[in-house]
């Protein structure tokens, strides 16, 4: 107690009153820390993940696929690989080789070559066996695994190119779990993301200008205090809830209205979304439009310009920036909506051609496909890239809208 | 006089189209919630917010989704509401106009732009798969907690932003400290807008889905949750599950309807605290 006295009196408070004050102020800084770090460890994640898919071979598992060493073809791409398992290319000329038909070989069809006794009890027999189908067939085509693959082998083995950035971002088919080998083309996803969240604001944006310069230069005060409260709700309740209203209430009405025979449609998305955007487009512009300076409000109604002359004139050029960071806040909200999209779109994976046909976007691709998707895997990994792509979309939008608002300050 | 005929007749023509596309607005809230209201309030009673789901969710009540998404809000709530004003004390009042106070605000808008679906990726990676939490409270709670915080953040930061400076000055002059006038003069005096603002927030983190998906949510699990590395069933996911895949989505269409005005009234009771807060401690503190 005594000492505890001494070292008080040693030690003058304002020492002490400082030290706690670092503490203190360590402690708020390492908060401020947090979000950058978050930001950090979200690009680090997201992008170690997503980009080692271009590590990935198309074929799954260990599989290889062996051609006869007469056939001219060696090199296979991964589409070319699909077309000539779905049959839809079956001779070898449109690959680039010889005018000979396409023979497909599968796992599956070992039976129809073999019996048992000659593969014998473990397979001990079938590389050498499936050597030598090969070698007699010159127009074979056989995916196995990797492990029946004979050591001394005369076939050869296609080589086939892993994912590129190429086919990922431009490749016009999504099958990541076709077989044998998976199609990772995301353009008919992000084209559906953006036409989706395009059309969205297309409708909303009318809607929310108008409300939002109804409610900023027109409405009474008391109208404008019903007002707020509303659109504050608007924004609040949970995108599951839009979807499911959604899938009860637009999606029926779209498929009689348009005698469709589904009405999960594009369109379906967009009303959907288009909902969702207003309270971003009303508050945002709603802000821009209460910037304009009294003066220059006051100054046009002295030269005698009405009430709206004065708002076109004045108050929506003087606010255009913010005007135009609403609309594409809004698009950026469309474009990383998940749930309310998944529910309603249809979520076909193919390329859009009119808001009538099902479609499907990046964050409902994610939403729908990686609880299915095995950890690490390709199709884990090609997922991981979409939300790479859907990252780098949403932070161009975001930085976009802060050197517009930042150019509207410096004015 | 035509000329003023026309200026008159344009302006309640444009008044008009403002005032009618802004009822639109009014008129697309309402009729949602009234179907979801009139729909669904008949199988919202005592028994649905307390029975485990049966029949394969057709019937029962959602206790179980219930009691999940409560332990959600509470879990992320604790991580993000103390970092949140913390940091928005350090930005607003110790980084003074530094390149230190704009990179951090860009990082917040940053990451309040990130997609929600993107942080159920991030959960999924960093909580659920490398921390190795897995599917669990846990996991689920801090990324929603992430996700809430640019919102907590931004809120201290404008609620300390209306402060007036006089106040502070004020305190400094009398010779309080730095951290003495946070304690006692600022930060009670924002405290009104950042519960408002904390309280609009687990309106949002109560409604997510995406993030849950593959951090926490649990498809059917009708046991209440022990600790927190047990997965939980949660309301937003719950809906999703009974109106796309359920086991028969005819027949649970009644609890989808119920679940979902349970989700719209969380978010309206939330609401209509926040304003109550916000009117009773201003006045309370503009009569000290």
């Amino acid at each position: 107690m005594r000492l505890l006295l001494v070292l008080v009196k040693l030690l003058p408070l304002t020492v002490i009153k400082k030290v706690i004050n670092k503490i203190f102020e360590g402690l708020l800084m390492f908060s401020s820390t947090i979000t950058t770090l978050t930001v950090l460890l979200i690009v680090l994640f997201l992008f170690k993940e997503g980009i080692s898919v271009f590590k990935e071979s198309p074929l799954e598992g260990e599989n290889v696929i062996v051609l006869s060493n007469q056939n001219k073809v060696s090199h296979l791409t991964s589409v070319e690989v699909k077309k000539i398992f779905d049959q839809e290319t079956t001779n070898w000329k449109f690959v680039g080789g010889a005018n000979d038909s396409i023979l497909l070989f599968t796992f599956n069809d070992l039976s129809n070559y073999f019996s048992e006794e000659e593969l014998g009890p473990a397979f001990e027999f079938l590389p050498n066996k499936m050597d030598s189908l090969i070698e007699a067939n010159p127009g074979i085509i056989a995916v196995f695994s990797k492990k029946y693959l004979d050591k001394n082998h005369k076939s050869k083995v296609a080589t086939i190119d892993n994912i590129s950035p190429k086919t990922f971002l431009l490749g016009k088919e999504w099958f990541p779990t076709a077989n044998p080998a998976v199609q990772l083309g995301v353009l008919p996803l992000i084209l559906g993301t953006l036409y989706v969240s395009i059309v969205a604001i297309l409708i909303a944006l009318p809607i929310g200008l108008a409300t939002a310069i109804y409610i900023a230069e027109v409405a009474h005060p008391k109208i404008r205090a019903i007002y707020k409260p509303v659109i504050e709700l608007l924004a609040g309740i949970p995108s599951v809830v839009y979807g499911f209203f959604g899938l009860i209430v637009i999606v029926p009405l779209i498929q009689k209205t348009f005698n469709l025979p589904v009405g999960e449609t594009g369109l379906a998305g967009a009303i959907i979304l288009a909902i969702m955007a207003l309270p971003t487009i009303i508050t945002v512009t709603e802000d821009a439009l209460r910037n304009t300076p009294r003066s220059m409000k006051e100054a046009s109604l002295a030269l005698g310009a009405t009430q709206w002359q004065t708002i076109y004139k004045v108050v929506i050029p003087y606010s255009a920036s913010g005007i135009s960071a609403a609309a594409i806040l809004g698009i950026g909200r469309a474009i990383g909506e998940t749930m309310a999209v998944l529910m309603v779109t249809g979520n076909a994976a193919v390329m859009p051609h009119s808001l009538l046909e099902p479609l499907r976007t990046i964050p409902a691709t994610i939403a729908a496909e990686l609880g299915e998707a095995p950890a690490n895997g390709i199709h884990y990994k090609a997922l991981f890239g979409l939300g790479c792509i859907l990252f780098i979309i949403t932070m161009i939008i975001n930085i976009w809208v802060e050197t517009i608002s930042k150019r509207r300050v410096n004015r | 006089m035509q000329s003023d005929f026309k200026k008159i007749l344009s302006q309640s023509i444009a008044f008009w189209t403002f005032r009618i596309l802004s009822l639109v607005v009014m008129g697309i809230l309402f009729s949602i919630l009234g179907f979801i209201f009139v729909k669904g309030i008949g199988v919202v009673n005592w028994d649905f917010i307390t029975q485990m789901p049966e029949d394969g969710m057709t019937k029962g009540g959602i206790y179980p989704a219930i009691i999940g998404t409560l332990c959600l809000i509470a879990g992320s709530m604790l991580f993000a509401f103390p970092i949140g004003v913390m940091s928005g004390i350090y930005i607003f009042e110790y980084t003074k106009d530094s390149w230190y106070r704009k990179f951090v605000q860009l990082m917040t808008a940053n990451l309040a732009g990130v997609p929600s679906i993107v942080f159920g990726l991030f959960g999924m990676a960093l909580f659920v798969n490398k921390l190795g939490f897995g599917d669990s409270i846990l996991s689920g709670s801090l990324t929603l907690g992430l996700l809430a915080l640019p919102v907590v953040i931004r809120t201290t930061e404008e609620a300390l932003k209306a402060i007036d400076n006089s106040y502070r000055e004020a305190s400094y002059a009398l010779g309080a400290s730095k951290l003495q006038t946070i304690k006692r003069v600022t930060l009670p005096m924002a405290l009104p807008n950042i519960i408002t603002g904390l309280i609009l927030s687990i309106g949002r983190v109560s409604g997510e889905t995406a993030p849950i998906l593959f951090t926490v949510a649990a498809y059917f699990l009708p046991k209440l949750p022990t600790s927190v590395f047990d997965q939980v069933m949660a309301l937003p996911y719950h809906l999703y599950v009974i109106s796309t895949s359920g086991t028969n989505i005819a027949e649970s269409r009644g609890m989808a309807y119920g679940t979902a005005v349970i989700l719209i009234l969380i978010v309206l009771i939330l609401n209509i605290i926040a304003n109550i807060i916000r009117r009773f401690l201003t006045k309370k503190y503009k009569t000290n």
